[in-house]
């Protein structure tokens, strides 16, 4: 006989939370708004296409509403926060259930991107950060001076600097594959695969992994050749 | 064919193992992977040596109780194989294999390339059954179950619990064997009543045990011998995430894994 | 000793009723009193230490290996049978237990097999309940298929592995009272002596697998659900550590052994490809409903198969049984297959084998049509011998496959040793001398779920159990003997691996006391035995010590039973003159090579009592009655 113990959990939601289904259900929702995001940063920042009046508009419009904004990004911030802390919490519980690793290990079957999820989160992490001082709050400034107000200019002239590009471009690719795993991955972990529809899902995941990449990078490469100017 | 194999030794959990590699001269392309660690066997006994210790039984490939890693792959490189039926001929003749045992903190090792599997009863005994006593049953065809839900309850029942899943995964994880024994349960109306109480308690088993957390990139599907999907694994977080949601009473309890081998008496 | 069947008196079909009615009953409260070692965790340990503990009994299942899920009831693959009649084709209770008596060959008791049949619905309702994912029609009710020896589609299955299902909802149902403390599981741990005091069976000595601990463990009664004996040929389809050695033990201790000749091979496994060979490997017997099957017609022909032409081909099955054709039973077809392979005709390096062709089918159906109906086994053929069956015919072979000796038990499961009941295939009940397929699962869960429970509380109700412990002498006798023979096998290191003998010892049971055995063989094969027998006492090679895991001395345990057992194998087969079932003896013959039995002299089962090493053992006799199917001539031509 090898069972005595009988030990009782916490609350339903401690529960729920402590449990490793609860805790990728956790990181799924939260995953599913940080992709939204993405998605709406993207179609918000290729309005550089379409100039400076137009993009510059968009951004004032965005700080006109102080307070939804706010707490649109309360909530973004709650994501990510609750986004990391699950994935370390699991990533160490993780190190723990193989205390002796093998001498050799092949992956037979798995994808690149989802076995770098590991890396490519903390990687795009460091880039948001980068990010939001370089553009939202203006404390890094690599090019030209930062003009409040004026996004055109602040990205254009960002962008201009070749490793802001490069970065740029490198930690957007990280997190096209990370969406790669991601976005099939969200339905999985809260429960929704299907035979028929997750491999459409998962190609179609490759392909809005791919459109999210291509839509964001063409922003530096076109300030790169110049088709994008101030 | 000739073949080097490369056996991890070890006597017990306190002793220190290592690789021996042990030299092969005829291996019979037809013969299975066990029956050359049972050659090999024979001729360390002859020798005066300790013959390697693994798990095998049935050697049909259904009872569960064979595998090892062969090359960082589990149960080899066929698919849907376990090494009770891979046959040698799938090697090149001068090949080295390097055999390894499954490593995982919920399995703890035994000897050479057996490990302690008692995790997955506990997990069963934790809710992977319908609660019905022998004589509680009505006429077998009293409740109709379609075609469809029959099979797909048959593909996730397939599972042989020899834990190539827990092997595989990068995390340990446990998911696809306890995924495979609620998705059984769960689509057939008979399992369905207790699907809340089976999928808490059974993930809380699972966590208990301390296996790792599905990552859900697939390794263990791979390596299945029964090729269980990964849909099992999303009916488990389904049934989990819907029973988190409702209201119930009595929370899921958990047994604390015993790993030493005292046998009570009396 | 009179062996008393307690088969009450009365009309066949209110016998079990009437003994359900006569048992005693134990008082719910008084239950958990009651200490039950049930040893075994196969279809019939697991389903009766289950329903034991539901019952609210103290259980303690044993098994030695690391997790009950693993005993062998899991690799049968075909169905299990019951009278449901759902397919309106005829079927009953009563025709399940006519073609059961008849198949077995009429050596089975009546009673036995007619409550078989009886309770064979239940248990179908019982798995279904507990999930098993039988197969279904599109309608939602449950399917069923034919199998040899019936007229009617009564067997029930899960794809090709019904077992499997069918042992994981007893593993299920025995692991939820394990979780609920009222059975306590001991896996990796392996009975070698049962405790006998005052007359009852009353406690088991195991050796722990991990640790070499020899330990004694009491109960009021103990239930041996520990399967039959295949293995003392070596290959065969049983589990590398399927063993006799707990009904060895328990049969030394006083319980009487019937039957042991009756052995059960099954005609179409994957042939024997060389030495290293280490289990033969079952096909399953609905393969021959679309295969067919042939070899040569000249000696020697090593032409490949394609390209011997139809007329040089001899489809033995069809050409001797015109009207059963290659659906006659298990064990005509194995005999066949021999007779052939004796003349020469085999097929295959080793000519030990004949073709099973699938070429007329496959033109006939399409090849999606077999695909469908055999697609996993034609991929399993394929891995294991790299040949495409859709492409050359299969070879195949007979291979030792089930016992239908056991323990003798009388109708209430309970052995000549007060208190030690034998259920499933580790008994002798209910299957005579050929079993029918898809019967053996049925037996091993109406045994434990159905049966078991009932008896064994008449027993515990009717006697008073004083308590007993370690230190009784009868406890310390078995625990030095286990202690003894455990020392004596490590202390000999001489110059022969274990599997060397066993593989002798199986090379000389399958010769003489296999297929077709003879008289002079089988007092060959005896000397033989005794004589290889002494020689591995003297010079076999246990390595390791008795303090971890020691897969050696596991096995050199056992053969050593097996050595005793096929001794006792031979001698049963050497004392029926005649030809039953299974138990073929060249001598018994009908003029056309067919069974014959000797109803006049032989309708009895043939109990074998121990009377120490180196006696001969003494048989007590079952007169077997027939009031309701008539013994007669089976025919299939």
């Amino acid at each position: 006989m090898s069972t005595t113990a009988v030990s009782l959990r916490q609350s339903r939601a401690a529960a729920f939370w402590y449990s490793t289904t609860g805790k990728k259900i956790v990181m799924a929702i939260t995953g599913a708004m940080l992709f939204l995001f993405v998605i709406g940063h993207m179609v918000g920042n290729l309005q550089i296409f379409e100039g400076r009046e137009k993009l510059n508009a968009y951004g004032h419009l965005l700080h006109s509403l102080s307070e939804p904004l706010w707490a649109v990004r309360a909530v973004l911030i709650a994501a990510i926060v609750l986004h990391i802390i699950a994935t370390v919490q699991l990533a160490l519980r993780n190190k723990a259930a193989r205390p002796v690793g093998y001498s050799r290990r092949e992956a037979i079957n798995s994808s690149y991107a989802s076995r770098t999820m590991y890396w490519s989160g903390p990687i795009v992490l460091a880039f948001v950060i980068f990010h939001l001082l370089h553009l939202t709050a203006g404390i890094i400034v690599p090019g030209a001076a930062f003009i409040d107000g004026d996004v055109y200019h602040n990205v254009v002239s960002g962008f201009e600097v070749w490793w802001v590009s490069v970065w740029y471009i490198f930690a957007i690719c990280l997190l096209g594959f990370h969406l790669r795993h991601g976005i099939w991955s969200m339905f999985q972990s809260v429960g929704l695969n299907h035979p028929r529809y997750t491999p459409l899902l998962k190609q179609a995941a490759i392909w809005i992994a791919a459109i999210i990449v291509i839509g964001y990078i063409s922003i530096p490469i076109s300030v790169l050749l110049g088709l994008v100017k101030e | 064919m000739k073949l080097t194999l490369k056996i991890w030794r070890q006597k017990n959990s306190n002793d220190k193992g290592a690789f021996v590699s042990y030299p092969m001269g005829n291996v019979n392309p037809d013969m299975s992977m066990l029956e050359c660690l049972d050659v090999l066997n024979e001729t360390l006994t002859e020798r005066g040596e300790e013959p390697v210790a693994f798990e095998h039984d049935c050697r049909e490939g259904i009872c569960g109780s064979c595998g090892f890693m062969i090359n960082g792959v589990a149960h080899g490189p066929e698919r849907a194989t376990t090494v009770c039926q891979l046959t040698m001929r799938h090697f090149k003749d001068g090949d080295e294999l390097v055999l390894e045992p499954w490593r995982a903190h919920a399995f703890p090792f035994l000897k050479d390339l057996c490990v302690d599997r008692r995790a997955f009863d506990r997990i069963i005994a934790a809710g992977g059954y319908v609660s019905v006593s022998t004589g509680n049953a009505p006429d077998a065809n009293a409740i109709p179950v379609g075609k469809d839900i029959a099979d797909q309850a048959m593909d996730a029942a397939a599972c042989i619990g020899c834990g190539a899943c827990v092997a595989a995964c990068p995390n340990a994880a446990a998911a696809l064997f306890t995924g495979a024994k609620v998705a059984h349960l769960s689509v057939l109306p008979q399992g369905k009543v207790e699907a809340d109480r089976r999928a808490l308690a059974m993930v809380a088993q699972m966590n208990e045990e301390g296996f790792g957390n599905c990552t859900n990139i697939g390794e263990c599907t791979g390596v299945c011998p029964k090729s269980i999907p990964l849909q099992v694994i999303a009916r488990m977080n389904r049934d989990f995430f819907r029973a988190s949601l409702k209201r119930r009473d009595e929370p899921a309890t958990t047994i604390t894994p015993v790993y030493d081998w005292k046998v009570k008496t009396q | 000793m009179t062996l008393d069947s307690k088969v009450p008196s009365g009309p066949i079909e209110k016998a079990w009723e009437k003994t359900r009615f006569d048992l005693k009953l134990v008082n719910p409260a008084n239950k958990r009193k009651h200490t039950l070692i049930v040893v075994g965790s196969g279809l019939a340990g697991a389903s009766a230490a289950a329903t034991l503990g539901e019952l609210g009994y103290n259980v303690k299942c044993f098994c030695f290996q690391d997790s009950p899920r693993r005993a062998h009831s899991i690799a049968a693959q075909g169905g299990i049978n019951a009278a449901k009649n759902y397919q309106n084709d005829g079927d009953s209770v009563y025709r399940l237990f006519y073609d059961t008596v008849k198949g077995g060959d009429f050596r089975a008791r009546e009673a036995n097999v007619y409550r078989l049949a009886e309770i064979s619905v239940h248990i179908i309702d019982q798995c279904v309940a507990q999930g098993v994912p039988f197969a279904r029609e599109y309608g939602g009710a449950l399917t069923n298929r034919s199998f040899g020896g019936a007229q009617v589609s009564r067997t029930f299955y899960a794809r090709g592995q019904t077992g499997q299902q069918l042992l994981l909802g007893a593993y299920q149902a025995l692991e939820r009272q394990a979780r609920a403390g009222t059975v306590a599981m001991y896996p990796r741990t392996e009975m070698l002596d049962l405790i006998v005091i005052d007359g009852k069976a009353r406690g088991i000595v195991t050796r722990h697998l991990v640790t070499g601990e020899i330990q004694t463990h009491f109960a009021d009664a103990v239930i041996l659900g520990t399967g039959g004996y295949g293995n003392v040929y070596y290959l065969s389809t049983n589990a590398k550590g399927s063993n006799a050695t707990a009904i060895w033990r328990a049969h030394k201790r006083g319980a009487l052994f019937a039957n042991p000749c009756f052995t059960q091979i099954h005609p179409t496994c994957i042939p024997v490809s060389g030495d290293y060979q280490s289990k033969l490997t079952l096909m399953s017997e609905s393969l021959r409903n679309d295969g067919r099957i042939w070899v040569p017609l000249k000696k020697g022909d090593k032409r490949p198969p394609n390209e011997i032409p139809e007329a040089e081909r001899d489809y033995y099955l069809e050409r001797r049984y015109p009207s059963f054709g290659n659906l006659v039973p298990r064990d005509v077809a194995s005999r066949n297959a021999k007779a052939v392979c004796d003349e020469g005709r085999g097929v295959g390096e080793t000519g030990l084998g004949v073709y099973l062709d699938f070429s007329d089918a496959i033109a006939r159906l399409g090849r999606h049509v077999i695909e469908e109906r055999y697609g996993n086994l034609f991929d399993m053929y394929q891995r294991i011998t790299d040949e495409d069956p859709y492409q050359v015919p299969m070879r195949i072979y007979p291979a030792i496959h089930y016992t239908m000796g056991g323990l003798w038990v009388d109708y209430q499961l309970q052995s000549t040793i007060p208190g030690l009941f034998v259920i499933g295939e580790a008994n002798f009940s209910d299957h005579g001398a050929n079993r029918l397929g898809a019967s053996a699962l049925m037996q091993g869960l109406s045994d434990g779920y159905f049966i078991i429970p009932y008896t064994v509380g008449d027993y515990i109700a009717s006697n008073k159990f004083a308590k007993v412990d370690a230190s009784h002498p009868e406890a310390q006798a078995a625990l030095a003997c286990v202690r003894q023979m455990t020392e004596k096998l490590l202390s000999i290191r001489g110059k022969r691996t274990v599997d060397s003998f066993h593989r002798e010892l199986g090379k000389i049971m399958w010769d003489y006391c296999g297929m077709s055995r003879n008289a002079e063989g089988l007092k060959k094969a005896i000397g033989e035995i005794r004589q290889l027998r002494e020689e591995y006492w003297q010079n076999v090679n246990v390595p390791g010590s008795d303090d971890d895991i020691n897969q050696s001395l596991e096995k050199a345990g056992r053969v050593a039973d097996f050595f005793e057992l096929g001794e006792l194998m031979c001698i049963d087969a050497l004392e029926r003159n005649e030809s039953c079932g299974g138990h073929f003896r060249e001598e018994y013959q009908t003029p056309d090579g067919e069974a014959q039995r000797d109803d006049e002299h032989y309708s009895y089962a043939a109990a074998w009592g121990y009377r120490g090493p180196g006696n001969p053992p003494d048989v007590y006799k079952e007169p077997l009655e027939f009031h309701y199917v008539h013994p007669s001539q089976r025919s299939y031509k």
